[in-house]
């Protein structure tokens, strides 16, 4: 990431939010990870706003396999929003469009129960 | 930093050199040079899609030789050279690590859904071309992609 990412989560149930902003690639992977794996501990869904991220690799795309795995291992899950063409390329690419639930935005997550 | 370069291989004997960079195989510097392929990308008259994508499929190349190439060996030298061809752009990558056996860089199977192995995917399924050749004169290796425009020339 060219700028680093924030994370918000609220009491209760309600999903945690990873913003995720400029270069996701190898150089940022290890910090992306760590967020991505943190939200993921925290037991709650856990929502990936893409938004801003202006480019992916095939490690950013690593990182968000492992976090849906732990989430999914642990009984939660990890969705994707607003999801920049550039990084919808990518999950296309790699067949992942169909393995991760994917949502306009915030508001449409949470409404599909995110 | 080496002081070798390339010659046009004599496959592509009308292809013209556009751009090469030398930089230290480390992952901080990816970012530099992604601008410049996606520029020379769009030099060879593709859409900015397209550019896209080539860039990702270099940028691909790049980390498997910073991270299985030089590995924990440290840092070394990449030579990265972007030429246009009559089909479309050619993208040839040196470095002088130990060879790689090129069936150990095999993409996954995708419905195999784990973290990593998709770098080599995503440059086999953006480049028409994908080739490994031992490096000259037996050091290193040397990477060659092609990529098509599909437009008559």
């Amino acid at each position: 990431m060219s700028k680093s990412g924030t994370k918000s989560g609220k009491p209760q149930q309600e999903p945690s939010v990873v913003h995720l902003a400029g270069s996701v690639d190898l150089e940022h992977a290890p910090g992306v990870r760590k967020m991505l794996l943190d939200a993921v501990a925290l037991g709650r869904n856990v929502l990936v706003d893409l938004s801003a991220a202006s480019y992916i690799d095939s490690s950013g795309i690593a990182c968000l396999i492992e976090a849906l795995q732990k989430a999914r291992s642990a009984g939660s899950d990890l969705g994707l929003v607003a999801v920049s063409i550039q990084a919808m390329r990518v999950l296309e690419l790699a067949r992942l469009d169909m393995v991760f639930p994917i949502h306009d935005d915030i508001a449409a997550a949470t409404a599909a129960g995110a | 930093m080496t002081s070798a370069s390339f010659q046009v291989p004599a496959s592509e004997d009308t292809a013209e050199p556009l751009l090469e960079l030398h930089f230290t195989a480390c992952a901080d510097r990816l970012k530099l040079i992604r601008d410049s392929i996606r520029a020379t990308a769009r030099m060879c008259g593709f859409d900015d899609g397209t550019a896209q994508s080539i860039v990702l499929a270099v940028d691909e190349a790049c980390q498997n030789i910073i991270v299985h190439g030089y590995g924990e060996r440290g840092e070394g030298v990449v030579i990265l050279g972007l030429y246009r061809c009559d089909a479309g752009i050619l993208v040839r990558l040196r470095d002088f690590a130990p060879r790689v056996d090129p069936a150990k860089v095999k993409p996954r199977a995708l419905n195999d859904i784990r973290p990593g192995k998709l770098g080599s995917h995503f440059m086999s399924a953006i480049m028409d071309t994908v080739e490994f050749r031992p490096g000259p004169e037996g050091k290193g290796n040397l990477l060659e992609m092609t990529k098509h425009t599909g437009e008559p020339q």
